[in-house]
């Protein structure tokens, strides 16, 4: 039932609202603004109203190959995430299906992976990586972000697929499915957004990840991350160019967290929360 | 129901998942521990050597280690008690009838998605710089001296920035949970009189604690990691000013070569990680049993 509500009192709380929503998405439309500026503008001083050149958007592609750092982004984050779902589907399926006395022992033990803290394994990785020549290379650094967010992915799709009702897997039986026909028409069908959601969230943790990503590459596997913090040291003007790059960076992953706001409430609580 | 051969299956399915994590767990771990008691410079790496708990030692009495390790209580508490009490507040806002709900919830969730080098970078060079950023315009505006944060307050300014990225977090999940309210509950608390700072103490906050527990503890896991925020914008100082432990010990292992010194910081990381995880993990738990 809803509250009954006075207009004034829904106008005040909007303008309240709005002004601190804009206030904490300011940084961000600052920098979409600054991007839109000369490198002259974007020190002159604060103004909302950019000359409206992407000659920035151009330069950093023609002079730092923005592309290449992209299109890294893209391979190790969607790569990782398939590599995890590949290895985390059985295991959360039968974790979900057909819990054991230690079932929940695992997943606890899962989780407590998640906190170990990077900096610790730091130096075995770098000897490792180095003298396996996995050193900024995609596919070192694909199964680096596959091992950090398998245990969120088993423990995303175990929540998911436990809320598949066993009912239907022993009509299913009953019916005289055998496995196969129960995993691909009956369970398939229902785990589907399950996995869909879990896909999305951990594309977005690794596209953001940036300790390994930047440890473990210097340009040939460099994905944006690494490339956005190599501009920490930067010579003449530069914050128009930063801009640009920092908004292609952030622009694709922004409107893919728009959708997956639910699923990452449930994803980073490990269920507590949904 | 479940027949010996459906437990063998769900073994060999677990199988995968359970052996990659536990590799990934003990290798990398169990080199740490042995470098610790190493001699061991990847500058000179002919001369390794037992070491003996002398890394430790090292490690010990290296003055910016306790700065270090105050510098990492600092971040994490300042940022916890930001996002915590700001997440409340906007999240009692975002609860409101308000007009554009939907927007207002993707501005105020957006910082979450900046990848860290990003959003550090934007606030170093186009808000907190000295000369150009906007408070400083702001800060010449009122005729006042613009401050040079990144000099003169250089962890407070890793703490708004971690802050800003994580208040999104804890804003979204206290929102889930406020609206998991029961309205009836509320509606007889307005009926029976309850004013709203009554409303807020009685009802919501005990009803909030759980997700405030878990923001708490999921954030304090991520918070003592906090790492290319500190690198793109002051390196760790001025001198040690802003060097948590996670970049001391990157500072010792990667910057000094030193593996022997990197992996006796990186055991100390591991024990302080564990005293947050054993709270982590029995919240968790306690959940799960639900």
């Amino acid at each position: 039932m809803a509250r009954k509500v006075t207009t004034g009192a829904k106008i005040g709380w909007t303008i309240l609202a709005w002004v601190v929503a804009l206030l904490i998405f300011f940084p961000i439309l600052y920098a979409l603004i600054t991007s839109l500026k000369t490198e002259q503008e974007a020190i002159a001083g604060f103004s909302l109203i950019p000359s409206g050149t992407l000659e920035n958007y151009i330069t950093v592609q023609t002079q730092r190959d923005y592309f290449k750092p992209f299109m890294n982004s893209v391979i190790l984050s969607v790569g990782s995430t398939i590599l995890a779902l590949i290895i985390a589907i059985p295991g959360a399926w039968a974790m979900a299906f057909a819990p054991g006395k230690r079932t929940k022992d695992i997943l606890m033990w899962m989780l407590s992976t998640k906190m170990m803290p990077a900096v610790a394994v730091l130096l075995p990785i770098f000897i490792l990586f180095r003298n396996f020549g996995l050193l900024d290379s995609r596919i070192g650094l694909t199964i680096m972000l596959t091992l950090i967010n398998l245990p969120i992915v088993v423990w995303m799709l175990y929540t998911y697929f436990r809320e598949i009702p066993g009912e239907i897997l022993e009509a299913a039986r009953m019916d005289g499915a055998n496995l196969w026909k129960e995993i691909v028409y009956v369970l398939t069908p229902m785990a589907v957004p399950g996995i869909a959601s879990t896909l999305l969230l951990n594309i977005i943790l690794a596209w953001n990840e940036a300790f390994w990503t930047i440890q473990l590459t210097t340009t040939n596997a460099a994905p944006l991350t690494a490339f956005i913090a190599s501009f920490s040291s930067p010579q003449g003007l530069f914050w128009a160019k930063l801009s640009a790059a920092s908004t292609m960076a952030i622009a694709p992953i922004l409107i893919l967290g728009w959708f997956s706001q639910k699923q990452l409430v449930r994803g980073l609580t490990f269920g507590a929360v949904k | 129901m479940a027949t010996q051969n459906t437990k063998t299956l769900a073994r060999l399915m677990m199988a995968p998942s359970v052996i990659v994590l536990l590799v990934w767990m003990a290798v990398p771990l169990a080199m740490t521990l042995y470098y610790s008691f190493q001699n061991y410079n990847l500058l000179t790496p002919q001369n390794v050597s037992f070491a003996g708990f002398f890394n430790y030692q090292y490690f010990y009495t290296d003055p910016a280690f306790f700065q270090s390790i105050w510098n990492t209580m600092l971040l994490v508490l300042g940022v916890l008690g930001i996002t915590v009490i700001g997440g409340v507040a906007i999240a009692l806002l975002l609860d409101q009838p308000i007009f554009g709900q939907g927007i207002v919830r993707i501005l105020v969730i957006s910082p979450f998605f900046v990848m860290p080098p990003v959003a550090a970078l934007i606030w170093k060079n186009m808000i907190m710089h000295p000369g150009y950023g906007v408070l400083a315009d702001l800060a010449r505006f009122f005729g006042v001296q613009p401050i040079d944060w990144f000099a003169q307050y250089p962890l407070f300014a890793v703490i708004i920035i971690v802050a800003w990225q994580w208040l999104p977090f804890a804003t979204l999940i206290l929102l889930t949970a406020l609206q998991s309210l029961d309205s009836e509950q509320r509606e007889a608390a307005e009926m029976d009189g309850a004013n709203f700072f009554n409303r807020f103490i009685y009802l919501t906050l005990p009803h909030l604690s759980r997700a405030i527990t878990v923001v708490i503890l999921i954030q304090t896991i991520f918070l003592l990691g906090i790492y290319a925020e500190i690198l793109v914008t002051t390196n760790g100082g001025p001198g040690y000013a802003s060097t948590n432990l996670t970049f001391l010990i990157y500072r010792t292992a990667r910057l000094g070569y030193d593996v022997g010194g990197g992996a006796a910081g990186g055991i100390i990381a591991v024990v302080l990680a564990n005293i947050v995880a054993f709270f982590l993990m029995r919240a968790v738990g306690k959940n799960l049993d639900k």
